[in-house]
């Protein structure tokens, strides 16, 4: 299967640039599992994305100033599940503008679809919120600060199970 | 992302995370790829296309059910065009990866992050 490298790709892009230091990808061997304690349509799932977006008022006002990439300060939010897709508007910088877009909210923050996956009865419940983190070029941060709280408040919404989504 | 996830499951969470970016996430030690040969931007399915992004969520629940070990990986079979040329032109001087002005701010971040590291160590 061909499909695109990049971290060669990312490391080669930025050496031709000038920069003899690019960005350490994160490199671990050992990995952490959680196996699904419960039968699907028992588990409570949420939804967990590193996607830039701000939240919309009902006159399409934004409610939030934008965040693109993560600084030192604590960033995880939060917002209702059941929040439309249409009152969100992203303002990802890093995406493959050539390619495609960030219009449909769906194609990275699946909410709708969560939401009729739900009604299908394909899992118990969905978590009373969604999470959000912005990405970080700190590994430090992310682990230590930020995975937490994502952590702290999954925990304090019963959630089972989290479906991720990096933009 | 795939740091969150590692931490949510050593916390107890059940985690797949949705890729564009198979070798980033498979560096870190994800516990549950779902990878999807996609632009970046798009981990969950093609834009307004909702039949299809059902199949990539779908996929993704079925691998929570059958994962007996950490760090699977799913390639979804879906291709972005017939035309494979947009993966040799992502980040090339025809196709540069950010605005100007985008890039700016992403090296500042940067800078910042390593003096942090930096300032950790010590």
């Amino acid at each position: 299967m061909d499909y695109i490298r990049y971290i060669d790709k990312t490391h080669e892009y930025y050496r031709k640039q000038g920069y003899d230091k690019t960005y350490n990808y994160a490199c671990n061997e050992d990995i952490p599992f959680t196996p699904l304690k419960k039968p699907l349509s028992e588990a409570r799932v949420a939804l967990v994305t590193t996607a830039s977006f701000i939240l919309l008022d009902e006159e399409g006002h934004p409610l939030e100033e934008p965040g693109f990439v993560g600084t030192n300060e604590l960033e995880v939010s939060t917002a209702p599940s059941d929040w439309p897709a249409g009152r969100i508007m992203s303002t990802s910088g890093d995406h493959d503008r050539y390619q495609t877009d960030m219009e449909d909210i769906d194609a990275f923050f699946p909410i709708t679809r969560m939401r009729e996956l739900l009604a299908e009865g394909a899992f118990g419940s969905l978590s009373k919120n969604y999470y959000r983190t912005l990405p970080n070029y700190s590994q430090r941060k992310t682990t230590e600060v930020d995975g937490p709280e994502v952590l702290r408040r999954c925990i304090e919404d019963n959630v089972d199970v989290a479906l991720l989504t990096p933009v | 992302m795939s740091l969150v996830a590692r931490v949510l499951e050593a916390g107890g969470v059940s985690t797949v995370t949705f890729t564009t970016a198979r070798d980033i996430a498979a560096s870190a030690g994800n516990p549950r790829q779902i990878f999807l040969n996609y632009p970046l931007g798009s981990p969950a399915g093609r834009p307004h296309d909702p039949e299809n992004q059902r199949q990539v969520l779908r996929a993704g629940l079925k691998l929570l059910q059958e994962a007996d070990k950490p760090g699977i990986i799913v390639d979804l079979p879906f291709t972005w065009s017939e035309d494979t040329t947009w993966m040799g032109k992502f980040m090339t001087d025809e196709q540069p990866f950010l605005s100007d002005e985008a890039e700016q701010t992403r090296q500042e971040l940067l800078d910042k992050a390593r003096a942090q590291k930096k300032q950790d160590a010590q």
